[in-house]
């Protein structure tokens, strides 16, 4: 058994326990904080696999971006003492069942694909191939994807922008 | 070879390691090695900083600052961490305990991850990944989540506002810091740190890129002074009006983990800028002058890069005492109409330069 295993059967653990903290808590910032556990998890899953850079992005992305985001919306919604409410039974019943269909179909998707062996030549991936890879419009290249999520971007960007400018008629 | 290679000194003690230990037990006791060295020194730059604050502000303000403990006054930071330390801690009756007490280790812990990715000399390097740059500014922004939290479970205004502006100023300010390094990464054509340094070999890349570079050196100090919520950005704990931001409810030695954590932050900040704008601990070169670049070899890279480091944080200090602090819509209006549209006008400068070749 070596070191990266023990690590394995660690985080895993440990990221099945506060994604469940995470839906059961009752306090909104908390449940935040664990999903930010949840998040290092997989980050601390691509490290494992020598992925640096999708670590990195993981971490930019999810816990630098998306989970601040959450927070400040957190801050700006609720207070310390608040607590949310238990759902009803016949609501939870059916967000357990939904959630095990779902579950059923991932993991039936994934026991059911082949994955294809990575046709990398080299020792090591390095972020100068990722950059290339990116902008290269040959076969395999991802130029196409993207300009189109940077166009996707720009545009919800503009319409943040329309609706912070939005004035209501009459106040001024 | 070279008299200041520590990559012997590193790959020896690995090997003695692994001659006697399995390879879990060698990882494990490697480990707790570098945890040890670089909570040590975590330490030290602590009190050594805190002391340099104290002299530097009293120098600007015609004092003296600390003389009684020790010799001009040196031992007064130890003095006031072990006052620290046996302070009592205090939560507010309706905090949120766990968050409370979670938030300065998340901040800290955030530090010790960017501190771990510096080059102090050569082979003198915890961590070498080949993203470097972006592993530094990924890890830096957890530290934000902690700030948050801090000022939320506190229970009390003052935090809150505090925490919410200096949420919103570190997560502006990142953007220049990201960008203008980025600068340096299309002249460098890496992201690793080891590399960064190695291509400064013939010379400094802020004497090297031409203006372009200037320009992002002197937006990455500004910016970086401001992510690490420093005076004449220091709103978020703005005495006068807030008593002391998101941590005014903390005391004792979780009080003293964000103070640390805010010193070390500005030694991050500063080391970056010296390893990626002024050669880290590559010695001053010039060019092919064999004979100049010879005798500068004589210095060891720790002295040069402990020197650009110093340089770098007396300059964050200077600007901290000589400006008046900004208003949060001067500090956003800065960030968004000036920062970010120089940086961006003078990334495709620098690329354009490079692409011509007219760089050194």
């Amino acid at each position: 058994m070596n070191a990266l295993t023990i690590i394995f059967y660690i985080m895993a653990v440990l990221m099945v326990v506060f994604s469940i903290m995470a839906v059961t808590s009752r306090k909104l910032l908390r449940a935040a904080i664990y999903l930010l556990f949840v998040l290092i998890g997989v980050a601390v899953f691509y490290l494992a696999v020598d992925y640096m850079f999708l670590a990195a992005v993981q971490v930019v992305v999810y816990m630098g971006g998306i989970l601040v985001l959450i927070i400040f919306s957190i801050l700006l919604t609720s207070h310390l003492g608040e607590r949310l409410q238990v759902v009803k039974p016949t609501t939870m019943l059916f967000a357990a069942v939904l959630s095990l269909v779902s579950a059923g179909v991932v993991i039936s998707v994934i026991n059911g694909f082949t994955f294809i062996t990575s046709t990398f030549e080299g020792d090591k991936l390095t972020v100068a191939h990722i950059g290339q890879q990116l902008l290269s419009y040959d076969q395999f290249g991802y130029v196409l994807p993207f300009e189109v999520i940077s166009i996707l971007l720009l545009a919800a960007m503009i319409a943040a922008i329309a609706i912070a400018k939005y004035k209501h008629q009459g106040k001024s | 070879m070279n008299i200041y290679d520590f990559t012997g000194l590193t790959r020896s003690i690995h090997e003695g390691l692994s001659s006697s230990m399995s390879p879990l037990a060698v990882t494990v006791t490697e480990f707790v090695i570098i945890a040890f060295a670089f909570m040590i020194f975590f330490t030290i730059l602590g009190l050594v900083l805190v002391y340099a604050e104290r002299k530097i502000c009293a120098f600007f303000q015609l004092r003296l600052g600390p003389m009684r403990v020790g010799k001009w006054g040196l031992a007064q930071t130890a003095a006031d961490a072990v006052k620290l330390i046996f302070k009592e801690p205090m939560i507010t009756k309706n905090a949120d305990k766990f968050l409370f007490n979670l938030a300065p280790f998340i901040v800290i812990i955030s530090t010790f991850m960017a501190l771990g990715a510096l080059p102090f000399a050569k082979g003198l390097h915890a961590l070498d990944f080949d993203i470097g740059i972006l592993y530094i500014s990924a890890v830096s922004s957890i530290g934000v989540i902690g700030i948050l939290i801090a000022g939320w479970s506190s229970d009390n205004k003052y935090s809150l506002i505090g925490a919410m502006r200096s949420g919103a100023q570190v997560v502006s300010y990142e953007l220049s810091v990201g960008l203008s390094l980025l600068t340096i990464v299309v002249l460098a054509e890496s992201l690793q740190f080891s590399e960064i340094i190695a291509s400064q070999e013939a010379g400094w890349w802020i004497f090297r890129g031409h203006i372009p570079a200037l320009i992002a050196f002197c937006v990455f100090m500004i910016a970086g002074t401001a992510e690490t919520n420093r005076g004449p950005f220091d709103l978020a704990e703005a005495e006068s009006e807030l008593t002391a931001g998101f941590h005014t409810e903390y005391s004792g030695l979780k009080f003293a983990f964000f103070f640390l954590a805010e010193f070390v932050n500005m030694f991050i900040i500063a080391a970056i800028g010296a390893t990626v704008f002024l050669g880290g601990w590559m010695p001053f070169h010039i060019g092919h002058w064999a004979g100049f670049n010879q005798i500068m070899d004589f210095i060891p890279p720790i002295v040069w890069f402990f020197g650009k480091t110093g340089f770098l944080i007396f300059l964050m200090m200077w600007f901290k005492w000589t400006f008046p602090r900004l208003r949060i819509d001067q500090l956003l209006t800065l960030e968004w109409k000036y920062l970010l549209p120089i940086n961006l006008i003078n990334i495709l400068i620098m690329a354009f330069v490079v692409l011509m070749g007219w760089h050194f």
